[in-house]
């Protein structure tokens, strides 16, 4: 049997991974023996931990730079794919629906970044929850592994395989089921994309509760498997709260029926939760019910700089973008106010930041006047993530912190990392949500080893999130101790 | 020399336009309303002109309901000095806003009268050459360059014409017109919001201005463009030839 690793950029490093929390490769139960073997290798660390610290939630794996050095060997239980295999998948699904064309396999098997990479030799394509059902349930019976795959746009590795993992995406599982007008609730099937919902729903007169740059390419069920936040989080909260149900196919098969459309329902554990967020390591999830809200007729949107923040340096690799403030300042802000009372709105937001302006708290800023120059102002704050790729290599980190610690973390990593690379923080300042970004030529060890841990020490000590709203993924599957403690995890 | 530059509140150019279901003209309410984005140009020009010290003064003016006062402060929060609210709830075609146009600039005297080319709404193209000849002023449209000459006695502007350019010479007083690639209006600053609250906006009428409304054009009937059929996906090279024969009858 063939044993892959997944390799990063630089080439000499190899880091294997295990891909416990991102895909389901359990014979029996869905509770997988991955998930057992990514608990097992903390043990020895879990016993070092510092009673002390531990009440404090601080976490210390040491120096020994966890993240690299576990290598993660291809579990022997799993079988490889045969000829059998792909006729069976034929048979159900279609020819056309069952991809193993080199081209289209390169592209499932490479993860938006570029920086995770697996080597699958099959990718599937359900139309419908019982073809998703009698596929894991073949795989299940086969020990096949399998990876859930959405639109692709996951940041930590976690939707693509790590060795050779079936891939099955649900793309096809694009239809929009139902649309209540009065309540606003939305039931589609998972592989709708962000961007083609929302289009739907403003025929409609609504919007979706969740917002993303990645919104043109993510699935709905995507969205719901990494527990995304993206842009509406202060105004409509969390995934948690919007999605009133879901329907999953676990990994024997079994289809979950949790896709309720109610605001309240008590009946017992709400399963549902446990899926959003669960990166697809619980089982498929194959259509979503949602929360949208009514489009409200006025959105004004502003554009400030303040004096002590992050550099807009890396907007230089977006194709028309311009500085919509003249002064180059450290921090710029983006405030998105929505009401019903055009004039009465923009009052107001203009009121709140004349007076912060007066007070010295904002250096300069500009109100969009129309709905282009607030495209244009969003498109800077959605295209960070594109313009850092386009810079050359970008270690990437979601955390969550206090809000007023958000900006330490950054200027720490500056004074540790020198010239070694730029450090640049931007994210979602409302919900203390930070999006730390190391960017630098390209991946060495070196850097690598001047991060992490540090970066998830830090977070640790100050009771942050090592991950706010990316998951887990490969990148992070084996840190989940700077953030939950042993006897959650186990 | 003064500077005086129309702006028109139009339906927002990113929204999409819906006709009225009585085929009268577009629905309107509710929906996002912004300057028109020829009329930013136009009023941008104007703002460089006078920063280049060739103006003392620029004064917007907008003809239209009450909410045109939105669209005033916007471009007062551009760096306009001032502005002018023609008051009126009727809808006018371009023969009569020229007409108004006149007036004011009979009341203004500005040395340059700048308009958008068009207006992204009704697309009519007429207004500022109406203007031109109700003033008996000499027109440059489509302007793609403005140069004054510092003595501002005529301004050399390019107009964009097919295949080419043009290099027109005009006398002052004289109206412009401006194209898309003439500049990039720059952004509404929070301190220059600030200072536009403080900016007169004044407010006149038709019969301030003397101008007797007559329409002498009827709009028969609105109509959406006829919806494109979405297209079909063929599974075989014989289904397509036996559409394209018996569907299609193009082969
Ligand atoms: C430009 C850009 C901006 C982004 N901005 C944000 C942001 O603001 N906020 C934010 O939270 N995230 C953001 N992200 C990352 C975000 O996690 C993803 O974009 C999105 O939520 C993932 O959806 P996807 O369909 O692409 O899933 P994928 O990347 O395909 O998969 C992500 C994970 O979910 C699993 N999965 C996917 N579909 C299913 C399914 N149907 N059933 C079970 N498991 C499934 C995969 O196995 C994988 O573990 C951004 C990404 C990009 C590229």
């Amino acid at each position: 049997m063939m044993m892959m690793h997944r390799w990063r950029r630089s080439g000499d490093f190899i880091r294997s991974a295990c891909k416990s929390l991102s895909s389901f490769r359990q014979k029996h139960n869905s509770m997988s023996p991955s998930v057992t073997g990514f608990m097992n290798r903390y043990e020895s660390k879990v016993n070092t931990f510092e009673p002390n610290a531990w009440s404090h939630q601080y976490r210390s794996f040491g120096s020994s730079s966890s993240s690299s050095a576990l290598k993660v060997k291809r579990n022997p239980l799993f079988s490889s794919l045969e000829s059998k295999d792909v006729s069976f998948f034929k048979e159900i699904l279609g020819e056309r629906n069952v991809v193993e064309d080199e081209e289209r396999l390169e592209i499932a098997n490479t993860d938006w970044m570029k920086k995770y990479k697996g080597c699958s030799k099959l990718m599937l394509l359900p139309k419908n929850t019982e073809e998703v059902s009698q596929i894991l349930k073949y795989c299940d019976s086969r020990s096949l592994a399998v990876v859930p795959q959405g639109g692709n746009t996951g940041l930590v590795g976690g939707s693509v395989p790590v060795f050779d993992e079936v891939i099955i995406n649900v793309g096809l599982m694009n239809k929009v089921l139902s649309f209540d007008e009065v309540s606003g609730v939305l039931v589609c099937e998972a592989g709708c994309i962000l961007e083609n919902l929302a289009t739907f729903l403003d025929t409609k007169g609504f919007v979706m509760p969740l917002d993303l740059g990645a919104k043109g390419s993510c699935h709905i069920g995507g969205n719901v498997s990494t527990n995304a936040g993206g842009l509406r989080l202060i105004r409509y909260g969390s995934l948690h709260g919007t999605v009133l149900g879901l329907e999953a196919v676990k990994a024997n098969g079994n289809v979950l029926d949790m896709l309720g459309t109610l605001r309240k329902d008590n009946t017992g554990y709400d399963l549902k939760h446990l899926f959003i967020g669960s990166e697809g390591s619980l089982g498929i999830v194959t259509k979503v019910s949602i929360l949208t809200q009514p489009k409200l007729s006025s959105v004004n949107l502003a554009f400030i700089a303040c004096k002590d923040f992050l550099s807009c340096q890396v907007l230089n690799h977006l194709d028309g973008v311009r500085n919509p403030v003249s002064s180059s300042e450290n921090f710029y802000i983006l405030i998105e106010t929505t009401g019903s009372g055009e004039t009465y709105d923009r009052e107001k937001l203009e009121a709140f930041l004349l007076k912060s302006l007066e007070q010295g708290l904002v250096s300069d800023g500009v109100i969009a006047q129309d709905i282009n120059q607030a495209s244009s102002f969003w498109r800077i704050r959605e295209g960070i993530t594109e313009a850092l790729q386009k810079a050359g290599a970008c270690y990437k980190y979601d955390l969550s912190l206090p809000v007023e610690e958000i900006y330490n973390i950054v200027n720490d990593l500056r004074g540790r990392l020198g010239n070694l690379a730029n450090v640049m923080g931007y994210g979602h300042l409302g919900d203390g949500n930070l999006h730390l970004n190391i960017s630098a030529a390209e991946y060495n060890d070196k850097l690598l080893g001047l991060i992490e841990p540090y970066v998830y020490e830090w977070t640790s000590k100050h009771r942050g999130s090592i991950s706010a709203e990316h998951g887990l993924g490969v990148m992070k599957a084996n840190e989940i101790l700077y953030s939950k403690s042993p006897e959650t995890v186990s | 020399m003064k500077i005086l530059v129309a702006v028109k509140r139009v339906v927002d150019y990113a929204v999409k336009i819906r006709v009225k279901p009585d085929k009268t003209g577009v629905d309107t309410q509710n929906v996002k309303m912004s300057m028109n984005p020829f009329c930013e140009i136009a009023l941008e020009e104007s703002l460089r002109i006078k920063e280049a010290g060739l103006a003392k003064e620029v004064v917007a003016v907008s003809i239209g309901p009450s909410q045109c006062v939105d669209t005033l402060r916007t471009g007062l929060a551009m760096g306009a000095d001032r502005g002018i609210h023609v008051q009126s709830d009727s809808s006018f075609l371009p023969l009569t806003i020229a007409k108004i146009l006149k007036s004011v600039a009979d009341v203004e005297n500005p040395g340059l009268v700048f308009l958008g080319k068009q207006a992204i709404d009704d697309d009519c193209n007429q207004t500022g050459q109406m203007v031109a000849a109700l003033l008996g002023w000499p027109q440059a449209t489509f302007a793609s360059k403005v140069v004054l000459d510092k003595d501002k006695k005529f301004a050399t502007v390019d107009r964009e014409v097919d295949g080419g350019l043009e290099t027109l010479c005009v006398d002052l007083p004289a109206v412009i017109t401006t194209d898309l690639r003439l500049n990039q209006p720059r952004y509404a600053t929070l301190p220059n919001i600030m200072k536009a609250k403080s900016k007169p906006i004044k407010k006149m009428t038709l019969e301030d201005l003397k101008v007797e409304v007559k329409s002498d054009i009827e709009i028969v009937e609105v109509t959406e463009p006829p919806k494109r059929k979405s297209g079909v996906i063929v599974s075989s090279v014989d289904e397509l030839i036996d559409k394209l024969k018996n569907e299609a009858h193009v082969i």
